[in-house]
């Protein structure tokens, strides 16, 4: 049972890490993470690498949509931007990933000030409807700007490399992965902790009210969707040198809705939960798919049961959280945690 | 000018499906203040109902609707009672979502019964193409039209004359007040959502005899979103013009805006442009209502 973790001044209030042995823990955790390359097969850093892309993407649709309450129906539109960016960036001008990247990242920044203009105007519902506009108009200009992104073709991009380091398999990028993973998740993690971040979050709560406050809206709804692209588009960027060919069929609608599916689950406005929600909703069917593999020795044909059950599994997953856990996964996390905390006492 | 008539009446045959199936999307908004996302798989069902009753029970086309509208009356309930009801007063993103999911669920579950291949209904209508004066229209569009467009004067004799049309539109002006009148509003949710996915059946139907039938089908479903916007979403009257207009739109710009732009997909971009205009110019559409926020 913990007992006595009081707080005496604000800034022990505003810590990251609330208890020394939560602090503690994250070491743990990054220990693992350095290792896992080490231990794991290929096919489980293949998983790992995707699960931080999404990741990176994932955080920043919920500082958009969970902190600052903008629902976005567009969010695989900016990867896109950020994916193509980087390509053109690497093999149009041959620039280093550790420059193409970031430019990646900042193309779907000013591309999200952009779609962001009209949240000033329309919110809620219509502003979804605008976003998935977005989306539409993205994957269109994709298909058929051909002579920026090579059409259906699509982008063939060389492997990042670093002084001669090739980040040339799954086991290399993932260095590269899960740094920018870490990188992103702890600015996420601190960006609550400021003035902006505050104002994100007090314009979700109740705008009109965060601008009598003396917010500015406008500067405040941009940013949000600026910080959130840019996160989309580092995703994207990275999404390049993981699979190193952009096409613009993996940029679709589904994409949009599977990373508001992973804050959902995981928990809207709740950094840990976007984690969750990252690791749970590109493993699930993953999952499925080794299930369906291991029923084919029992019914050949088990596989081609397994892209219907995927949508079933997946907007039964959406459906199901919202019903019955809105919170998420990170509200299951806290429970559990509180429940440790409190022992032998009931909650 | 025989060309612009020809594309202005295929304009107008597309933008009375649009129309229907805005309607049934519009009615649930109306009524509850939801997002439906999962119209187009609504349609998907009924279709698929109809196609069934068709080819497996080998029943009439006149059987085939009124299983198939049986059957989405009874999806509808469901969705309402068992998904939607918990979601009432939740924050936008998580009515959104819900709809979301329903309709990867429907599309899984339509793939699990029915299997992914593309499938057509048999020929219900004389082969004959109908023929206006010099603009001719192929009979597979003909038809199909002239059920959207007595499925709307149905729905519009429905809101307007019976009972429960006058409880529906009474709780969508005012819902304090038409609960205290004695209308029992959870009904009246519920009975949206039946009307909305019988709506979406029959425009299910409809696009199905015009382009065939597969999971895919929902797809359409986004194609609304223009449509909505621009008529209000909170319009029946809207979705009417707003899926004339946008009907006709798309068609002209397949016609001329097609050559200009290689490559595929002017035709289905076009509505989305529009409606990024008018959400910048006029969010609540041409008839909606505006929504005047207070704290």
């Amino acid at each position: 049972m913990i007992i006595g973790n009081f707080k005496v001044s604000y800034a022990t209030d505003q810590a990251l890490f609330r208890t020394a042995a939560s602090r503690a823990w994250l070491w743990v955790l990054l220990g693992a993470a350095v290792l896992f390359p080490f231990l794991a097969s290929e096919y489980f850093l293949y998983l790992a690498n995707l699960v931080g892309i999404f990741a990176i993407a994932a955080l920043g649709l919920n500082i958009l949509t969970g902190f600052t309450g903008q629902i976005s129906l567009g969010h695989a539109g900016f990867v896109g931007v950020g994916a193509y960016a980087t390509a053109i960036a690497a093999s149009r001008l041959g620039l280093p990933f550790w420059l193409a990247v970031p430019a990646g990242g900042l193309s779907a920044c000013l591309a999200g000030a952009v779609v962001g203009t009209p949240s000033l105007r329309i919110k809620g519902l219509y502003l979804a409807i605008a976003t998935l506009a977005a989306q539409v108009i993205f994957e269109w200009v994709f298909t058929n700007w051909t002579s920026m992104t090579g059409g259906i073709r699509g982008i063939n991009v060389a492997p990042a490399s670093l002084f001669g380091f090739e980040f040339d398999s799954d086991r290399r990028v993932y260095f590269l992965v899960m740094g920018l993973a870490a990188i992103h998740t702890w600015a996420a993690a601190n960006l609550f902790r400021t003035r902006v971040g505050r104002a994100f979050i007090a314009v979700r709560d109740r705008d009109i009210s965060a601008e009598l406050m003396g917010i500015d809206l406008f500067r405040t709804k941009i940013s949000a969707f600026m910080i959130s692209s840019y996160y989309a588009g580092m995703a994207g960027g990275l999404w390049v040198y993981f699979t190193r060919v952009v096409m613009p069929e993996s940029f679709p609608l589904s994409l949009s809705i599977q990373f508001l599916a992973m804050i959902i689950v995981g928990g809207l406005g709740s950094i840990k939960g976007t984690l969750f929600g990252a690791v749970f909703v590109t493993l699930v069917p993953e999952g499925l798919r080794a299930l369906a593999q291991a029923a084919t020795a029992f019914s050949p044909d088990a596989m081609s049961w397994l892209a219907p059950m995927k949508d079933i599994v997946f907007g039964g997953m959406i459906v199901g959280f919202l019903v019955f856990e809105p919170h998420g996964l990170a509200e299951i996390w806290n429970r559990i945690r509180r429940f440790f905390w409190l022992w032998p006492f009931p909650k | 000018m025989d060309e612009f008539l020809q594309i202005a009446v295929s304009g107008v045959v597309t933008g009375g499906i649009y129309a229907l199936i805005a309607i049934g999307f519009v009615i649930v908004y109306k009524a509850t203040g939801v997002i439906n996302f999962a119209t187009g798989e609504l349609m998907m069902l009924g279709a698929f109902f109809a196609w069934t009753a068709m080819t497996v029970a080998r029943l009439p086309f006149a059987a085939a609707l009124v299983i198939a509208t049986l059957g989405a009356a009874g999806v509808g309930a469901l969705v309402e009672r068992v998904v939607l009801r918990p979601m009432l007063g939740q924050r936008p993103i998580a009515v959104i979502m819900v709809t979301i999911g329903l309709s990867a669920v429907f599309k899984g579950l339509a793939q699990v019964i029915w299997g992914g291949e593309y499938r057509s209904f048999p020929p219900i209508f004389p082969r004959r193409p109908i023929e206006l004066g010099n603009v001719i229209l192929p009979s597979r569009q003909a038809w199909p039209f002239l059920i959207a467009l007595a499925a709307i004067i149905l729905l519009a004799a429905l809101f307007r004359f019976t009972r429960a049309g006058t409880a529906m539109r009474a709780t969508a002006n005012d819902q304090a007040t038409a609960f205290g009148m004695g209308i029992d509003i959870r009904r009246v949710f519920s009975l949206s959502w039946i009307l909305a996915s019988v709506t979406a059946a029959l425009a299910g139907v409809v696009v199905g005899i015009i382009g065939g039938i597969s999971p895919q089908l929902g797809a359409v479903g986004l194609r609304i979103f223009p449509v909505v916007i621009l008529g209000g979403l909170d319009s029946i009257g809207g979705a009417l013009v707003g899926g004339v207009v946008m009907g006709i739109l798309e068609n002209l710009a397949g016609g001329y805006l097609d050559p200009l732009f290689p490559g595929a997909g002017i035709k289905e971009v076009v509505p989305f442009f529009a409606l990024v205009v008018i959400l910048m110019i006029r969010p609540w559409g041409l008839f909606g209502t505006r929504e005047i926020e207070r704290l």
